[in-house]
């Protein structure tokens, strides 16, 4: 097989290699296509990273549903009637919805975003606080500095313990205090801590200045009964969230009583939503940048085919004697697409090199994605292949050009020239 | 050895055509040093040309060495020329960025000589020119005189059976020529045949037949007394 035949590897970079100037000219436009391709896909995959890491810890196939008012008379009810759920709601919709993978329910102090005072040896924060099951933490996942989430024998027990922010852990502290098995006071009621959580630069649906205790204790310390503020809900992950939000409605508006047009009646938030837009976002961002990539990569591969042109032109006599001293068309063919290869290939290599050079000083400068999402910026390996396996097709056909002309050449005309 | 039969060749320029050669009968038997003469406009370049499978004539026959010459497709002409004709040429032709050894090592290299022996045997004929201590050098540091014995070293590397050398000593100075003459001659001792075309009478009576051509056609084919190169050295 003449690919391993080595003497025609040494003949070819013996070529390349005794025409160094040239060589490199003609590289020039393929090294800076490849530097443009990488960086481009780089800093694609990179934004793609942050986005990633701003919502790691939140489930993507998520929703939330709470109580509004109604806008619709219905059934003899006025309009303006505020929804308030019951926690039965959560086993009716389990039961009937099994395409809901987790399903927590919350009820909150005072109103929606609302505050309220919690207390602490004389500070006072105003801070969120829910009533929660454990089972939130698998929609959005707290960071915790010290301690533990709420768990389920906090809940069986109804154990006056809390998990506070480290928004609230800063108003009730001083610095450096120590407030695991601390006591804080929530309309006369003690809670000991027993987790801080901090902000983990992502979606922070619940903010930082907000106290966790659980459900049942919630129920049994602020008397709520069996009231239910708002729903988190995971959804199985090949499931729309649309469809499975359209059927909670559908439920929640029978049991009642909503009007089936309200569409104020029943709050709700479709994380997925969120998601969509940005991976489409991404993607088209990665598309874009391939797109553009390639054809910058083309433009080097037409520039090295047209260098080539002109060195077969100033190459007339060679080609002329080695074709009177018995290269065949197909041998002089294929020196000249092999050598359009070699160059190609090499160029790509080195534009490589430099263009993860410049990623991973980006990625030390700018990769912890503390002040936008850019983390890691780098090209995944299918992509590497790819641009590889598209940068050397493009350096054969377009490697073809300035051979088929060198082949043209008649060795009689060729000599003739002095 | 070569055997050539009511060659005709002409050249379309523009409208009208040129007849360049207008039917040449000869024959060059193994072992001959012939020289073909005449003025520019001749034909002899052409003749060369046809010989050497560079060009090829709208008819009449060719034989090299018993084989049929004729309708070649590029491949099998560079297939040939390869294996019967070695070319040596009055501008040198070689080629800029090889060393002496690697110029002349090239036709092997078509012939897909192992590499190990195509040194040798460029090693071989550089010694053969008197060349072998400038083997590394490029022809850019080579004298003119230099070049072309290396272009004759690389003729005969591929053991040919004729050689052709086309003006071989047109760009070369009278002592330089006699020089290349002497080597070309010692060649021909041993047995190679050789056609040179050329212009020049002193050189043509260092063969030893003369071909004179005028107008398209062989005025005059003789044998001549061999004028021997190596007293003007």
């Amino acid at each position: 097989m003449w690919l391993f035949d080595k003497d025609l590897w040494i003949e070819i970079f013996h070529t390349l290699g005794k025409n160094m100037f040239r060589t490199f000219l003609t590289m020039l436009g393929v090294i800076f296509a490849m530097i443009i391709l990488v960086l481009l896909l780089g800093s694609a995959n990179g934004m793609s990273n942050g986005f990633n890491k701003l919502f790691a810890g939140t489930a993507s196939n998520s929703l939330f549903v709470w109580g509004q008012s109604t806008s619709e008379p219905y059934k003899g009810f006025e309009r303006g009637r505020r929804i308030r759920y019951k926690l039965e709601d959560a086993d009716i919709l389990k039961k009937q919805i099994p395409q809901i993978e987790v399903l927590a329910p919350r009820i909150e102090l005072a109103s929606h975003r609302g505050t309220v005072s919690v207390y602490r040896n004389g500070q006072t924060s105003g801070s969120a606080v829910y009533g929660d099951y454990p089972e939130i933490d698998n929609i959005t996942k707290k960071k915790l500095v010290e301690g533990r989430f709420l768990n389920q024998t906090d809940i069986e027990d109804s154990k006056k313990v809390c998990v506070i922010g480290e928004e609230t852990y800063k108003l009730l502290f001083e610095k450096g205090e120590k407030a695991m098995g601390e006591e804080i006071r929530i309309n006369g009621v003690y809670f000991t801590v027993v987790g801080i959580y901090k902000p983990n630069n992502n979606i922070n649906i619940d903010g930082e200045n907000a106290v966790f205790i659980p459900f049942s204790t919630f129920q049994k310390a602020f008397n709520s009964g069996d009231r239910m503020g708002w729903m988190a809900i995971a959804v199985e992950e090949s499931t729309p969230v649309a469809f499975v939000e359209s059927q909670i409605k559908t439920i929640l508006k029978t049991k009642y009583d909503i009007h089936p047009d309200d569409e104020r009646a029943i709050g709700s938030f479709d994380m997925s939503e969120i998601f969509n837009s940005i991976t489409a976002f991404t993607t088209v961002l990665q598309g874009f940048s391939f797109f553009v990539g390639i054809f910058t990569l083309l433009a080097g591969v037409i520039a090295i085919s047209n260098i080539l042109l002109i060195t077969v032109k100033e190459r007339t006599q060679e080609i002329g004697v080695r074709r009177a001293l018995g290269a065949t068309p197909i041998i002089v063919k294929r020196q000249i697409v092999i050598e359009a290869i070699v160059l190609t290939a090499f160029a790509g290599l080195v534009g490589f090199a430099i263009a993860v050079g410049i990623l991973s000083i980006m990625n030390s400068m700018w990769g912890s994605g503390d002040d936008f999402p850019f983390v890691q910026p780098m090209i995944s390996i299918p992509q590497f292949v790819i641009s590889f396996i598209l940068m050397v097709g493009l350096s054969v056909l377009i490697g073809l050009l300035p051979a088929n002309r060198a082949v043209k050449i008649k060795p009689i005309d060729a000599l003739r020239e002095e | 050895m070569i055997e050539i039969k009511d060659l005709h060749k002409s050249y379309k320029m523009g409208s009208n055509s040129l007849h360049v050669l207008k039917g040449i009968n000869f024959k060059v038997e193994e072992g001959e040093l012939v020289a073909i003469m005449g003025s520019s406009g001749s034909g002899k370049s052409t003749l060369l040309n046809i010989l050497g499978m560079l060009d090829s004539a709208d008819s009449g026959e060719y034989n090299l060495d018993g084989v049929p010459i004729k309708n070649l497709s590029e491949t099998k002409a560079a297939q040939y020329r390869n294996k019967f004709l070695g070319f040596i040429f009055q501008s040198f032709n070689l080629i800029n960025y090889k060393s002496a050894a690697e110029n002349v090592a090239l036709p092997l290299y078509y012939q897909k000589v192992p590499r190990k022996e195509r040194q040798e045997k460029a090693m071989k004929y550089l010694e053969r020119v008197g060349l072998k201590p400038w083997a590394d050098h490029l022809p850019s540091e080579l004298s003119g005189g230099q070049k072309q014995r290396v272009a004759i070293a690389r003729a005969m590397a591929a053991e040919p059976k004729v050689l052709l050398a086309d003006e071989p000593t047109g760009a070369l100075d009278s002592k330089t020529s006699y020089e290349v003459m002497d080597l070309i001659q010692k060649i021909n001792d041993e047995g190679n045949t050789i056609l040179v075309v050329t212009h020049e009478e002193d050189i043509a009576h260092m063969c030893k037949r003369i071909v004179h051509l005028k107008d398209g056609v062989i005025v005059e084919d003789k044998k001549v007394e061999q004028v021997r190169a190596e007293q003007y050295v």
